[in-house]
């Protein structure tokens, strides 16, 4: 497990519903905190990656684990 | 035009069916999660989607040779012919919302939630609302009804336009 500030369980939902909810979660979050995300969907990998690329925050771990994926998201200022 | 650094996405939406209804809200709920403005301008069948209920959405079995539905580890393709079974679209429709349910995918309902949620742009085109004699009554709170001008002059202002 992690220290995210808050943890975010995406398991059994598909795309777009992923980052739809880590958007949510990460607009209650303050600048330099952190989302922990798990999720079930493998197109979540790319996706969590475009999605941080293209909003500033940062992706500061990924990886998975018998068909969970998690991702380790640290809002941007 | 506008000269800041906002990204803007514009898409006109076209197809009242639950199939077609999945891209314009995909792309816009995620869209505005990647802080992109968003307008959805609904023409013709596409005005379906503003409406209060979204319960009569269906797919149609009729000319798309593509439908092929998991069913027992195989695919049951749906030929022309059947289309004229009565009652065969919502069937088939009933079987498609429980897929979608099975698998984690997002109803259309819950996502138009997500997209006023949001505050994507939602335009209902008034000529369509004339033609086919609906008033705003009919459709959800919290939408704009404009022309091909409120169109064009979002769009001139976006980075991305589609047509769906």
């Amino acid at each position: 497990m992690t220290t995210a500030t808050q943890a975010l369980d995406a398991k059994g939902l598909n795309c777009p519903l992923p980052i739809l909810k880590a958007k949510k979660a990460i607009k209650g979050l303050n600048a330099g905190d952190t989302l922990f995300v798990e999720s079930t969907d493998p197109g979540s990998v790319k996706d969590f990656e475009a999605f941080c690329r293209s909003t500033g925050h940062k992706l500061l771990e990924s990886g998975e684990a018998s068909g969970i994926y998690t991702y380790l998201i640290e809002k941007a200022a | 035009m506008t000269t800041d650094n906002q990204k803007r996405m514009c898409i006109i939406v076209t197809k009242g069916t639950l199939d077609w209804a999945y891209p314009p809200f995909i792309l816009a709920t995620t869209a505005a999660a990647m802080d992109v403005e968003v307008d959805l301008f609904f023409t013709f069948y596409g005005l379906q989607l503003l409406k209060k209920d979204l319960d009569h959405l269906q797919i149609s079995t009729l000319g798309n040779p593509a439908m092929e539905m998991p069913m027992g580890g195989m695919h049951m393709t749906m030929p022309n012919l059947v289309s004229v079974i009565p009652g065969i679209d919502a069937v088939a429709s009933t079987m498609m919302k429980n897929m979608i349910k099975k698998k984690g995918v997002a109803s259309i309902p819950e996502l138009r939630e997500m997209a006023v949620e949001s505050d994507v742009n939602l335009i209902g085109c008034q000529m369509t609302m004339d033609l086919f004699e609906w008033s705003q009554d009919d459709m959800i709170d919290g939408i704009e009804i404009g022309g091909a001008a409120t169109y064009m002059e979002k769009a001139l202002n976006s980075d991305i336009n589609l047509f769906i």
